[in-house]
């Protein structure tokens, strides 16, 4: 049987959960078997993961549940996964998922893979998924050889896919640890989609001058429904805030399109956006390192480049 | 106060990756090596910063063979005040976690510290093996930590924001930019670590539950389609009936 952890943000499933879901079902389907998708706290609507091809949708409450702490987490996941004999067990790969599979890889003595991108390959009895390693610039093929399998899946992998109806959800009891961590605050952006969620980014670096130039970008974006992003040294210099950084060392984004503005491509900011499926890159010099890695480009000034994009893109919408 | 840093060694971030021809192993030739950035510039100098301000021992720890002992050595300089390396192939995250965790069990340790992830493996998982080894609570993508007495606050990275978190008693922590600014290390660094105390310990037995069969590199871009500057009209289009992404 295949467990899927669907995790919600105040009570609210991302898109994450319903690809983990989507994931869970195709991979018990290549098993000949079933998917339960697993809830823990106060969620609204678990019943909608059987769109999902959830077979069956559980809900473990408790108070212990109300912020996030991987220890208590993984206990209930851990306890879900024995009681109801599952021999995959996947996860999304983000903040709150990466989190959990190790411990759960300790718990569960099982092997596991961080960041899937592929259903596995279940030929011959094995269990074979691949991941992107050395920062995107690799797909490696990993072996699980435990009797329980671990896998957090990738954003942006698998298209989700409305196949069933929705469930009822039933009651699970596990013994929940004490946790030996308070959240003090939580402090999230409002009104946007963050950037390892977003599906289109807008992102510019030095090229722009100054902070003071950023609202042709913001503009755009915002014509494009995109979250926006900057390169290192735009971060660096407090242009731009920290979480906005993608890169090496900053997030590492997977969107449909990301788009570069006046940003040259050092490799360890490429090393973060390079498994953008589709990159537009426009910088004003032609042998900027970027525009070997994109799929489009236009040279020239981004001063006026942009707002010519941006209004072909409102005559593109309003169309 | 008593520390744990968990480094690795990763390819330097400017290396071209390229495997074997028949794509089973990481060709390493022509590679420069260095410590994980995540492990050195911001959990290493994170924990040296709090035992300069207080008073305490920085440990390091890694798993791998003796052309390890590099990095570790750069380690030391930075300001860690000793070093253990577990002399093993560190194949699978879950067996250099249990080899951390062994070592760690009987030292009473305030902190553990890693990077937020290997920028090799991307896994994010060692830390997290580590803490539910060693049945302690774990806190990834720290931006700031600050240590009062038995109590830690901590602010860590979240989708879209940032998660301020109390946390009482030992526990593992992964860091993530902004925690600490990177240090070079200086001569007298260098010097000093070559005296300090460094001890190689065997493994304990664990199997490799998961481990990379094969690598392949992503498809090659095709080659940048260019559009005039002057026909941002042409690149609407293309996105939309080509790439298909708006």
């Amino acid at each position: 049987m295949v467990l899927v952890f669907a995790e919600a943000i105040k009570g609210q499933f991302k898109k994450a959960a319903f690809e983990a879901v989507t994931y869970g079902a195709q991979t018990a389907q290549l098993l000949g078997s079933q998917c339960v998708a697993l809830t823990l706290g106060d969620v609204q609507n678990a019943g909608q993961l059987g769109v999902y091809g959830a077979n069956k949708v559980l809900n473990i409450n408790g108070a212990a549940f109300e912020n996030f702490d991987s220890q208590v987490f993984a206990s209930a996941i851990a306890q879900a996964t024995e009681k109801l004999g599952a021999t995959v067990v996947v996860l999304s790969h983000t903040s709150t998922g990466k989190s959990l599979l190790g411990r759960l890889a300790a718990r569960l003595n099982a092997g596991s893979v961080a960041g899937a991108k592929s259903l596995p390959d279940v030929s011959g009895g094995g269990f074979k998924v691949t991941k992107g390693v050395y920062s995107g610039k690799a797909i490696a093929t990993y072996e699980i050889s435990s009797p329980i399998k671990l896998i957090s899946l990738a954003g942006n992998e698998i298209p989700l896919k409305a196949t069933g109806n929705e469930v009822a959800v039933e009651t699970l009891e596990v013994s929940a640890p004490a946790s030996k961590v308070k959240v003090l605050s939580v402090k999230r952006q409002e009104g946007i989609v963050p950037l390892p969620e977003a599906t289109t980014v807008v992102s510019a670096g030095r090229g722009m001058k100054g902070p003071e130039n950023w609202g042709i970008v913001e503009d755009l974006a915002k014509v494009m429904g995109a979250t926006t992003a900057c390169s290192r040294p735009v971060a660096d210099a407090d242009w731009r805030p920290h979480h906005e950084h993608v890169g090496q060392t900053g997030v590492a984004i997977r969107p449909n399109l990301y788009i570069a503005i006046g940003i040259s491509g050092a490799i360890q900011h490429l090393a973060g956006v390079n498994q953008s499926k589709v990159i537009v890159v426009i910088n004003k010099d032609p042998e900027a390192p970027f525009f070997k890695a994109a799929d489009y480009g236009v040279v020239g000034d981004l001063f006026e480049v942009v707002p010519k994009l941006t209004a072909a893109m409102e005559k593109f919408k309003a169309a | 106060m008593k520390l744990l840093v968990c480094i690795s060694k990763t390819p330097d971030t400017t290396s071209k990756i390229s495997f074997t021809p028949d794509g089973s192993k990481f060709n390493d030739a022509g590679i420069a090596f260095i410590m994980n950035p995540y492990d050195e510039w911001y959990a290493l100098v994170r924990a040296c910063e709090l035992v300069e301000k207080n008073v305490g021992t920085v440990t390091l720890i890694n798993v791998g063979g003796a052309d390890n002992d590099q990095i570790i050595r750069k380690g030391l300089a930075i300001g860690a005040t000793d070093a253990v390396r577990v002399d093993a192939e560190p194949k699978s995250a879950l067996f250099i976690a249990k080899q951390i965790a062994e070592h760690a069990k009987s030292q009473n340790y305030d902190l553990i510290f890693c990077g937020k992830e290997s920028i090799d493996y991307n896994g994010s998982e060692v830390g997290a093996m580590v803490a539910e080894f060693l049945d302690l609570p774990f806190v990834s993508y720290a931006s700031k930590l600050e240590v009062n007495g038995g109590t830690s606050t901590v602010e860590r990275d979240i989708e879209g924001g940032v998660e301020t978190l109390e946390v009482s008693g030992p526990f593992v922590v992964s860091a993530a930019k902004g925690l600490a600014e990177q240090r070079i290390p200086n001569m007298m660094g260098i010097m000093k670590a070559k005296s300090k105390p460094f001890t190689v310990v065997a493994p304990v037995a664990f199997p490799d539950l998961a481990v990379p069969v094969s690598y392949t590199l992503p498809k090659e871009k095709t080659g940048v389609k260019l559009v005039s500057p002057d026909n941002m009209e042409e690149l609407v289009r293309l996105l939309h009936e080509e790439a298909k992404v708006i």
